[in-house]
């Protein structure tokens, strides 16, 4: 038996669903991986296959397709580009090797975390975070929250947290009214979004939203009390039960970055007009790519499915359509760009690296990543690196160069045993 | 109403019962276990991001340190949290 797959794709958000099957469609076998418990990504998390909309139907037509195999609970902690790619893989059953010809990266986006004194209390959480959180069971009735940083998704999430019976207290957001105002205005010239815009509105009646408005500190004792905002020259303290707060998201390429694909200047993986990446036989889609939405996720993973597998007749339509995602992408970007007078300061005190507790005052005067961690910890915890890493790169200029395998943290059992190899059916 | 399937666990002793389908993270909060563990100075701390980039929401399930919020329930878990200020393995 050949134990090599035609394709692996790399999370199971909007772009992998769709690049998954686009490839399977096109007579490849192939292997779906994610790390969550069940596939959707974070979007689409807890949604059901066969429900109605989009992601019902995508779900439900990846696990009808004969092509296709899906992993969940599954994450890589290790991949080496070659004639044939590998991937080192856990799972519950253990560590795997799997083999591929082609890879498909749609391995989404993570939040960036920005400290301010008291961001390590219990209550402050991301704002993607929080609606994960509350995805996956959180009860959040009656709860008061604060949404704070930056991006659309931070809409989307206190939307989504009121609908669930949260009480929103604010929205603030750190760009200024102009910017938010030419979003608004760009994203309902895109077909269908003008009909989520307006849903968006009518599900945040209300509740204040605040731009210019900068994060000074949360308060409490072991537990988060209240958070205080900047407006203008004011400040504002309100209780609440949870800060959301994220300033926007970072494309996740630590996988890409393991097969030694380029990243372009603002740390997305870089890809042709076929969503091919700069090693041969792999591919990105998605969020991994740039931040841009469900609707160019979609369209690329279609197109890195019909590329991977030589189905170039479907593509079409796929350059005009991708211009108009590039356009969404490139005013979402102008439009919360991070302003460094409305960002969180940290004092000497603030906790920059969670797990190995090293603050603002210990990392200040280091000119660069690896020093730091060396005579500090940083970025050497659990996380190795994941939080701490892109802050550093926001604080003080450096480059993260903390990516190394494993990607994951490993049980000692794992490590010991033989990892066995995982091929097509 | 559909019908719901419901797991039974058990948080720091105490027998609890959850939707299945729900992580065990969201088991300890809705329970109202705050702090989720002590960091290395001792400071108490909860979740953060939700997706299992952190690290923070890690507990003891069934004697294995893990991401609580890549962890969905289980009928029978044991969940301990890690409140010890040292460095757990």
């Amino acid at each position: 038996m050949n134990p090599e797959w035609d394709a692996i794709v790399v999370g199971a958000g909007p772009a992998g669903l769709m690049a998954a099957l686009t490839a399977a469609q096109g007579g490849l076998r192939v292997l779906l991986l994610d790390a969550q418990p069940t596939p959707g990504g974070q979007i689409w998390r807890g949604a059901a296959a066969g429900q109605r909309g989009a992601a019902g139907d995508l779900l439900r037509d990846v696990a009808s397709h004969p092509g296709i195999t899906v992993l969940s609970g599954a994450e890589v902690v290790a991949a080496e580009a070659g004639k044939s790619h590998i991937l080192t893989v856990t799972s519950s059953a253990g560590l795997t090797h799997i083999h591929a010809a082609r890879v498909i990266l749609a391995t989404g986006a993570t939040e960036r975390f920005l400290p301010f004194d008291g961001w390590t209390l219990p209550g402050v959480v991301g704002a993607g975070g929080l609606q994960a959180m509350s995805k996956g069971g959180l009860d959040v009735r009656g709860k008061r929250v604060v949404v704070a940083g930056s991006g659309p998704l931070l809409l989307a999430v206190a939307a989504g947290l009121r609908q669930k019976g949260a009480r929103v207290l604010a929205v603030a957001e750190q760009a200024g009214l102009p910017g938010v105002a030419a979003f608004g205005v760009a994203a309902a010239r895109l077909p269908g979004k003008a009909t989520e815009a307006l849903e968006l509105a009518a599900g945040l009646r209300g509740v204040p939203y605040w731009a210019d408005c900068a994060v000074v500190r949360a308060s409490g004792q072991d537990q988060l009390q209240s958070v205080t905002l900047r407006r203008g020259r004011r400040e504002v303290t309100l209780a609440c039960d949870y800060l959301a707060v994220g300033f926007g998201l970072m494309p996740e390429t630590r996988v890409a970055a393991l097969l030694g694909c380029s990243l372009d200047a603002q740390g997305a993986v870089e890809v042709n007009v076929w969503q091919a990446t700069s090693v041969s036989g792999i591919y990105a889609a998605g969020e991994v790519c740039g931040i841009g939405g469900v609707d160019g996720a979609l369209l690329e993973g279609f197109v890195a499915g019909c590329a991977a597998s030589g189905q170039i007749e479907r593509l079409r339509d796929a350059p005009r359509r991708a211009e108009i995602q590039r356009q969404f992408q490139s005013v979402l970007e102008r439009s919360f760009a991070l302003r460094p007078d409305r960002l969180p300061t940290p004092s000497p005190a603030t906790i920059v690296c969670r797990c190995e507790d090293v603050r603002h005052g210990q990392l200040q005067g280091f000119t660069n990543w690896t020093a730091a961690k060396l005579q500090t910890r940083c970025g050497m915890g659990a996380c190795q690196g994941r939080v701490c890493g892109p802050t550093t790169e926001t604080l003080y200029g450096w480059r993260f160069t903390g990516v190394r395998a494993p990607l994951a943290p490993l049980p000692l059992s794992q490590l010991l045993a033989q990892p066995t190899v995982l091929g097509p059916p | 109403m559909p019908e719901q399937t419901l797991a039974v666990l058990t948080l720091e002793g105490v027998r609890v019962t959850v939707p299945a389908g729900t992580t065990v993270l969201a088991a300890l909060q809705n329970a109202g276990l705050s702090p989720l563990r002590r960091s290395l100075s001792g400071e108490a701390r909860g979740a953060l991001c939700g997706m299992g980039s952190c690290s923070e929401c890690r507990a003891v399930v069934d004697s294995q340190t893990v991401r609580t919020c890549l962890t969905p329930v289980r009928d029978g878990q044991n969940v301990r949290r890690l409140m010890e200020v040292n460095r757990e393995s």
